[in-house]
């Protein structure tokens, strides 16, 4: 640190500016250095963000007065409660759940099928083709995806006008709209881990079970599936969360239905019971919570 | 295993029946955003200009363009200082907490949009008193942009490793020194790819967006949000739409072929 010290290099004396001096101070003091770092990113995602998730976490056991509609401190499970004995709160949960389970079931099987093809059948020339092409519509934005759907399922739209004619129709906008349309939004999400996780197994492992005499069926049942589980998991796991906090797909697609998403934002704006929201907000997260802990052991985690 | 060639054939139709169901919606807005009927009647009996005309005449879709390319800007810059502190602290220290440290950047972006966004609502209005608007925005953008800035600069500080800052001390170099010719230099197109990456995400942004502006705030995809349900301002929504989906990919694209040409040398 001869530099900055301020001594003589040669025959030229450097003074010590105020960066010398600052610089010389930090290089002397590297907790000094860490927390300078830290200090600024810390404080706004550990007091700000974090700070308001426990607030929310809070203002859930609050109630509000329905006559000044003033937040009352305290604990009270009455949000909690309500969520499930409400008829309109535990339909809603109840709906947004089935259609979670369902978007993720299908998603799982289409998933299947093409993660096979691209791991295990293309050439790696196709194979690097296919994983662009599932990439890219990632990368357009959710919200357009969503709107692209409202034409294709509108009654004047094209699944009207390839449907009508074989006697069937589109399901416009409905449950099953929705349904599609975030099945389409997240199938992406659900390839790629199965399709890393199918990438991983090898082709040997594949030959010596069927030279042991088993059938094609029998390697994909005991050799495959049990090696792709964390991969099909780790898919699940994103069609599962990102449908249970979703509410624009089915303002979009969905007419009149409601998801959990709805009563957040209903109660957040129009009704202003914020701690209502917050309870129905934590609903998901306590779900994705219990599915994470359920499937720590299959490894999944590994593959997000 | 043997795979019959049935199988190869059932397994190729389905991969390209799948491909093509991913691509028709956005090809339809594409389509639709030149179909002459108001109500995008399927198939279109014929094209114009005239949506693209007005979307670029109408003043309230340029405020909200230029509200998005702002609140991008401001949240990716904002996200390029805190996620390259934090990149550097957690690359270059061991120190208690370290793993809390990065579970808090993760989270914004792992929890469900709604989450954070009532999060940082009730934590604006209430807990800091401050009023919905453009800065609300950008704070709540540049949350959860954090993460894409942090995650690149983490893996090229770990990829440069320390011998290069250390020759620096040793030759003489003071901190600032250091990290402006030697540690900024080699992590700059690492920084970039994070900053687009930061940029697209905020571009896109609606529901944390929904919760953070406020009445006064349109950005471009809270307009869509307003504009699909209206009678005949459909049909400029998805010149909007096209629009989006071109400004989101061309900074996502650079940033891709950025990090992926940084991972073959």
């Amino acid at each position: 640190m001869a530099l900055n010290s301020g001594a003589k290099v040669g025959s030229e004396e450097i003074r010590p500016t105020f960066a010398h001096r600052i610089s010389t101070v930090l290089y002397s003091k590297p907790k000094l250095r860490l927390r300078l770092l830290l200090s600024a990113p810390v404080i706004w995602l550990g007091l700000v963000y974090i700070a308001a998730l426990l607030a929310l976490l809070i203002t859930a056991f609050y109630t509000v007065d329905s006559f000044t509609g003033n937040l009352q401190p305290g604990f009270a499970l009455t949000n909690f409660i309500s969520l499930f004995t409400d008829s309109l709160y535990s339909a809603v949960t109840l709906r947004t759940i089935g259609i979670a389970v369902g978007v993720t079931i299908i998603d799982v099987l289409l998933a299947l099928p093409i993660a096979f093809f691209m791991a295990k059948i293309a050439s790696p020339k196709l194979r690097g083709v296919l994983v662009i092409s599932i990439l890219m519509p990632l990368w357009a934005s959710y919200l357009v995806k969503a709107y692209a759907w409202r034409s294709v399922l509108s009654n004047v739209g094209i699944f009207a006008w390839l449907l009508r004619p074989i006697g069937l129709d589109t399901p416009g906008y409905s449950l099953s709209g929705a349904g599609i349309t975030l099945g389409y939004l997240w199938l992406p999400y659900v390839i790629l881990p199965i399709y890393s996780s199918l990438e991983k197994v090898p082709n040997n492992l594949l030959e010596a079970s069927s030279d042991l005499g088993s059938k094609t069926w029998g390697t994909i049942r005991r050799i495959v599936f049990p090696l792709i589980l964390p991969g099909i998991v780790a898919g699940s796991i994103f069609s599962f969360s990102l449908t249970l906090g979703d509410y624009i797909t089915i303002n979009i697609v969905g007419g009149a239905n409601q998801m959990l998403g709805n009563l957040v934002y209903t109660n957040v704006g129009v009704a202003n019971n914020l701690p209502m929201a917050a309870a129905i907000a934590l609903v998901p997260v306590i779900i994705m919570f219990g599915y994470l802990t359920a499937v720590r052991k299959t490894g999944a985690l590994d593959n997000l | 295993m043997r795979i019959s060639k049935s199988a190869k054939v059932v397994l190729a139709s389905i991969t390209s029946l799948i491909l093509t169901v991913i691509y028709l919606p956005l090809l339809i807005v594409f389509l639709n955003s030149f179909n002459s009927s108001v109500n995008m009647d399927w198939p279109p009996s014929s094209f114009t200009l005239i949506w693209w005309q007005k979307a670029f005449s109408s003043t309230g879709l340029i405020d909200a363009l230029s509200t998005s390319l702002l609140v991008a800007a401001c949240s990716t810059i904002v996200a390029l200082v805190l996620g390259t502190l934090l990149a550097m602290a957690l690359s270059r220290y061991k120190f208690y907490g370290k793993n809390s440290v990065s579970l808090m950047i993760i989270l914004p972006i792992a929890l469900p949009g709604i989450v954070t966004g009532i999060a940082l609502n009730n934590a604006f209005r209430t807990m800091l008193g401050f009023q919905l608007g453009l800065a609300t925005v950008i704070l709540a953008h540049a949350t959860f942009c954090i993460v894409t800035v942090y995650n690149n600069a983490l893996a090229r500080l770990n990829r440069m490793g320390k011998n290069m800052e250390e020759a620096s001390a040793d030759l003489g170099a003071g901190i600032f020194t250091t990290f402006r010719l030697v540690t900024l230099p080699q992590l700059v197109s690492a920084l970039v790819a994070g900053g687009l990456l930061a940029f697209g995400l905020s571009f896109d942004e609606i529901i944390v967006t929904t919760f953070t502006a406020g009445g006064g705030v349109q950005t471009l995809p809270i307009w869509i949000l307003d504009n699909m349900f209206r009678p005949g301002k459909a049909p400029i929504v998805n010149v909007v739409a096209v629009f989006m989906v071109i400004v989101s990919i061309i900074p996502i694209y650079f940033a891709q072929k950025l990090t992926s040409k940084e991972t073959k040398n």
